[in-house]
């Protein structure tokens, strides 16, 4: 276990600094853009140019990419060329209300996906699995934009119950204080999800509920609730766990549409705002971030794995 | 691609650590749909088998070909003004004349949805197709090359996944202006990453199997091995994914679309069309909105329709006895 371990720290470094270099060369493929996406359409050459110097954007790009390296090893992710902040801290403003949008929609996308997928294995083929199956087919098939405006055109403007913008305060404490603007971007990354992981919960449910050790408990006596909720949940669990750390990116880019349509001060607007601006240090600061954390979710996948299936043993290959 | 996450079934998703190690890939359902069947040939007949049986699947291939008919036969028994724009009809309501009504350009929306709708077929087929030939070589080849090789191939794919495939968009598409073929080649550069693990893990399976060391010992190519024995036994696999990338490029072209970085005007796609549309929904203008977004979700159903069944048709356990 230590050893791969070791291994697969080893290899989520040498990931981390791929994220870097690749979004490094990427974001300098057009020189200049800074610059003018920064100081306006009009500015004068001799400005682009002290720009560049103040910012070492002249220098090669190995030099730039050593720089920032250094800096990065330093705790220092750069100043935001348009905000003129320091990226750590504006991340450090943002990730927390992520933390709260992520966690709350992903915790409520389980509890709802769990036991439908676990209903609909049980009642496989029947109406009720039919009916589930075609609701998480058209959410699965709905562009996220058009099902976030969807629910404000019912919920905001059609019955008025909740508000159409996410809390706009500035610490998360201060965003739970006003929870009814926080239900659309929730459940819409929610519902999202549900869709992909009820449909995992009920291929790995249908093939549990086949396995002799679900026939035992049966014959045994165990009632039916139990069953399900102790042998059936817990073993099929597994795809659904492996899902959830490596759907982490694609929650964080389903993030980015809602963050925009709902405003929601997050790490999915700041990163839209900055690629449109062309603010090279939170570009890069944020997919550093982002990067980091995905990893760090496919490592605690691997990990949880070992936990829920006592049969997985790492570290013979 | 991908604004979501989707493996090749509940086995096969694997952590994105070195396959040999994880557990996930032991029961890749590709490998076991293609058990024992040595040819390309005997596994597609397979496939059509069960999916002849699979009505929905059935239903969502009649779509396609119905809506691809509408698309691209459509425009040339009802051609349309896609290209000047005539603000003196604009916004229209449907009418008999107009029969879905005009958008704020003065297009006929009914006409813009066949010249959309080329463009977003367009689009997911042909990033299906590259992404499906590039992601299956590069699977191939890292699974059969193992070692060093297999592990940096497969740390490039690890720091592709890093980066939500839509965030690296949002800054290509700074760099590049887009056009069709322009977002074809970014969705292709973002979406073989699947495809391309996938593969691999089935050639980690095939290629300690009797035939292909036989076919080895017979003094076979590197090449021949790839293309011959190795891609046909995971063409359930391939297939799979192939379709579901169709879905996912369509959606994430209208994802981008909505951030303003879609095809420019006066080309069009659905999703464009739709989210231009829900600028106009508060005011009433339902006819922008509802039929682009009825027809897109329709097409992605469809193909999410047959590349379901054709993984249940691979999945033995799956089948009923």
């Amino acid at each position: 276990m230590t050893a791969y371990l070791v291994r697969r720290i080893g290899q989520s470094v040498a990931v981390v600094i791929g994220v870097m270099i690749l979004t490094f060369v990427l974001i300098h493929m057009e020189p200049g853009s800074a610059a003018r996406a920064t100081l306006g359409t009009h500015a004068t050459a001799s400005r682009i140019a002290i720009f560049n110097s103040t910012y070492g954007l002249n220098e090669p790009l190995d030099r730039q990419f050593v720089t920032y390296l250094d800096q990065v090893v330093h705790g220092n992710l750069g100043t935001s060329y348009a905000l003129q902040q320091p990226v750590s801290s504006l991340i450090a403003q943002r990730l927390p209300r992520d933390f709260l949008l992520l966690g709350l929609s992903t915790v409520l996308a389980l509890l709802i996906a769990l036991p439908l997928g676990i209903y609909q294995a049980v009642r496989r083929n029947g109406i009720g699995d039919y009916v589930y199956t075609g609701i998480a087919f058209t959410l699965y098939s709905m562009p996220d934009f058009f099902f976030a405006i969807l629910l404000i055109a019912v919920f905001s403007v059609q019955l008025q119950i909740l508000p159409p913008e996410a809390p706009q305060a500035t610490t998360v404490a201060g965003m739970l204080a006003d929870p009814r603007a926080l239900v659309l971007p929730v459940v819409t990354l929610a519902l999202i999800s549900v869709a992909s992981y009820s449909r995992y919960m009920r291929s790995s449910a249908i093939d549990t509920l086949a396995q002799d050790y679900i026939r035992v408990t049966r014959a045994k006596g165990l009632p039916e609730r139990l069953v399900l909720s102790r042998h059936v949940l817990r073993n099929s669990l597994l795809p659904v766990v492996t899902l959830v750390g490596l759907s982490f990116p694609t929650i964080v880019a389903g993030a980015v549409i809602a963050e925009a349509v709902f405003n929601y001060p997050g790490m999915g607007l700041l990163f839209y705002q900055a690629a449109t601006s062309h603010d090279f240090p939170v570009l890069l600061g944020s997919t550093l971030v982002v990067g980091v954390a995905t990893v760090i979710g496919s490592l605690a996948a691997d990990l949880v794995y070992a936990v829920l299936d006592p049969r997985v043993r790492y570290g013979h290959a | 691609m991908a604004t979501r996450e989707r493996g090749a079934g509940p086995g096969g998703i694997s952590p994105p650590g070195d396959a040999a190690a994880t557990p996930g890939q032991a029961g890749d359902a590709g490998a076991e749909g293609t058990e024992g069947a040595a040819s390309a040939g005997s596994s597609l007949r397979l496939i059509a088998r069960t999916f002849a049986e699979n009505r929905a699947a059935v239903a969502g291939l009649v779509l396609i070909a119905a809506i691809t008919l509408f698309c691209f036969v459509g425009p040339l028994l009802y051609p349309t003004n896609q290209v000047t724009v005539q603000l003196g009809i604009a916004k229209l309501p449907p009418s008999a004349r107009y029969p879905l009504g005009t958008d704020p350009s003065g297009y006929n929306v009914l006409g813009r949805l066949m010249l959309g709708g080329q463009s977003s077929l367009e689009l997911g087929f042909a990033v299906s197709i590259a992404t499906t030939v590039l992601g299956t070589l590069y699977g191939a080849l890292a699974g059969l090359a193992g070692g060093v090789v297999d592990a940096v191939m497969m740390r490039v794919i690890d720091t592709f996944l890093a980066v939500p495939a839509l965030v690296l968009l949002l800054i290509l598409v700074n760099i590049f202006t887009p056009n069709l073929w322009v977002i074809i080649l970014l969705l292709t550069f973002l979406s073989w990453l699947a495809i391309a693990r996938l593969v691999r893990g089935e050639v980690l399976t095939l290629r300690t199997r009797e035939f292909v060391q036989a076919a080895r010992m017979m003094g076979a190519g590197r090449r021949r091995i790839v293309l011959r024995h190795l891609v046909p036994n995971a063409i359930g696999v391939i297939v799979v994914n192939a379709t579901f990338t169709v879905a996912d490029a369509i959606l994430t072209l209208s994802a981008l679309s909505f951030l303003g970085l879609g095809l420019p005007p006066p080309q069009a796609d659905w999703g464009g069309m739709l989210s231009n549309g829900l600028n106009y929904l508060f005011d009433g203008y339902w006819w922008m909105v509802y039929p682009p977004a009825i027809i897109l979700i329709i097409t992605v159903v469809a193909f999410n329709l047959i590349g379901d069944a054709i993984r249940d048709s691979l999945d033995v356990r799956l089948q009923r006895p």
